[in-house]
């Protein structure tokens, strides 16, 4: 369940896209994280994600987890952002025919779910066409 | 370290076992094994779970059950590593008895998956992915294997209709299996028409919701001949390793990095090479994760696995054998007790005692069994102990 304590934890990455850069290495981590899983450093600047983004590969969700059954079919993609972070979102305000690994995409601030257990309303980033 | 061989194993059949309760069906399989093995005593016992406490509220497992085997008060402990939970329970058991800690010991897997309806068992199974930023985004488990297959198809070319030679394949392995949940054959037609789940993969692309439990029984090699009857199979290999959690963070998302990972160390514990295999019994919860699994055992070069199945390399009669017991499409997914199972088939294999389904002269088995979208992967490497030279 995700109740709202839980949910008011993710908020500076569900809604300002805050992450993490690697003082060591470079490395960007979303979400930010204690410890670099590629140099072990433990030092670390915050950082924005970019909105700006390519498909890499996606889903057609036609049988619908609890809480989305009212959205499908919708689609579901890992997006690769400009500085080569990749999140896991919804791509929406697309035709699920032709959408295609490659296209270019937008980040947008949505409603993503709302948890019928705990009745929190769910908010986040999702996919849009560029 | 002492060597380790195993002498007894259990299971039941599988299904949608309404009539029996979760306890019941561990120690069914649970007996079966103590009695294969024909020992009197267990010094010890772990149980692989994945999520008694979501399936049917109830957590404990170790004490649980270890009472009703009536074996209490040895220790019990439950593994949990999401859908690789059988398989890493067994790797306790082996580092257990190597370590000379315990003698006989039991290692079992176990899940109750239908009394719970659809939608939560969808949730349980869920919780193997992130669920920050995996699940809460709407992403399901046939969706990342969905997901995975498309990076498969667009880069190395593999057809939708070679998806469906694996369930085809393992289908037809599963009519020789007796405890098998989906004893049906179907053909690649039907599992391309069968509904749509996550693009591109379909109903008869999933392997199936389940209850069941296996068991097997390990001992040090040694003394083997003297504690049972049965010929003793020798652990020849027992290897783990960890992936990423979430699909997106891996850079390769067709290269299960943790299968090829447990593969490398287990080939080399065991000596040999994918070419001495005589049959492997791999984590098919997905068409596509055969595909995916057998090129990270390097059964097939990297983007060939696709043909693998259509072209006969991996039936019966094939030149490695994937999945005689069926696989998970067939026998089934009790997600805990999968491990276990394919451990189970292995030790029948090199014993020749598989009936139907039996692969001739079998020298050298390979488990695999993994979780998630593969960020946890157990491999185990067993051989016929009469065949080995000392």
């Amino acid at each position: 369940m995700i109740g709202p304590v839980r949910y008011w934890r993710e908020i500076p990455q569900r809604y300002r896209y805050e992450a993490a850069r690697c003082s060591g290495c470079g490395k960007v981590f979303f979400p930010p994280r204690l410890v670099c899983n590629a140099c072990r450093g433990r030092e670390f600047k915050p950082v924005i994600l970019p909105q700006a983004g390519t498909l890499e590969t996606f889903t057609i969700i036609r049988v619908a987890p609890s809480g989305f059954e009212d959205q499908a079919p919708y689609a579901v993609g890992v997006v690769r952002l400009a500085d080569s972070v990749k999140v896991t979102a919804q791509i929406v305000d697309c035709d699920l025919e032709t959408l295609a690994t490659g296209q270019k995409l937008r980040l947008e601030f949505r409603k993503v779910q709302q948890d019928g257990a705990s009745g929190v309303l769910c908010y986040g980033y999702k996919f849009v066409p560029a | 370290m002492r060597e380790v061989a195993v002498i007894g194993v259990g299971m039941n059949k599988w299904g949608e076992l309404w009539e029996k309760s979760h306890r019941r069906i561990w120690t069914e399989a649970a007996l079966a094994a103590v009695d294969d093995a024909g020992v009197d005593r267990v010094d010890a016992m772990y149980v692989g779970c994945m999520s008694g406490g979501l399936f049917v509220g109830q957590e404990h497992l170790g004490a649980l059950l270890a009472d009703e085997l009536g074996m209490g008060p040895i220790p019990g402990t439950r593994v949990e590593s999401a859908c690789a939970s059988g398989g890493l329970a067994f790797r306790q058991a082996v580092l257990a008895v190597a370590a000379g800690a315990h003698d006989i010991v039991l290692a079992s897997g176990v899940e109750k998956m239908t009394d719970v309806d659809g939608g939560a068992a969808t949730y349980a199974l869920s919780t193997a992915a992130d669920q920050e930023y995996e699940c809460y985004q709407g992403i399901t488990f046939p969706g990342l294997y969905a997901m995975m297959a498309r990076v498969h198809m667009e880069r190395y070319g593999t057809t939708r209709r070679q998806l469906a030679d694996v369930a085809v394949k393992n289908h037809a392995h599963g009519l020789l299996n007796e405890l098998a949940q989906f004893r049906m054959k179907v053909t690649a037609e039907q599992v391309m028409g069968s509904a749509a789940v996550a693009d591109p993969l379909r109903l008869l692309d999933c392997s199936p919701i389940t209850d069941g439990a296996a068991a097997v029984v390990l001992c040090p090699l040694e003394m083997a001949r003297k504690l049972s009857k049965q010929p003793p199979v020798r652990v020849a290999a027992s290897a783990h390793a960890t992936d990423r959690i979430a699909l997106h963070e891996r850079d390769d998302m067709a290269d299960l990095a943790s299968t090829r990972h447990a593969a490398a160390l287990a080939y080399k514990q065991a000596g040999i090479t994918p070419k001495d295999l005589s049959f492997c019994e791999v984590h098919d919860c997905f068409t596509i994760a055969e595909i995916l699994v057998i090129e990270a055992l390097g059964l097939t070069a990297r983007g060939k696995g696709g043909a693998a199945a259509g072209s006969g390399l991996t039936a019966q009669g094939g030149k490695i054998p994937v999945n005689p017991s069926g696989g998970l499409k067939s026998k089934g997914h009790p997600v805990g007790a999968t491990g276990i199972a394919q451990i189970r088939e292995a030790v029948l294999q090199l014993r020749g005692e598989a009936g139907k389904r039996q692969v001739p002269k079998a020298r050298w088995g390979l488990t695999q069994n993994m979780g998630g979208t593969g960020a946890s992967t157990v491999v185990h490497i067993f051989e016929r102990a009469e065949g080995r030279k000392r």
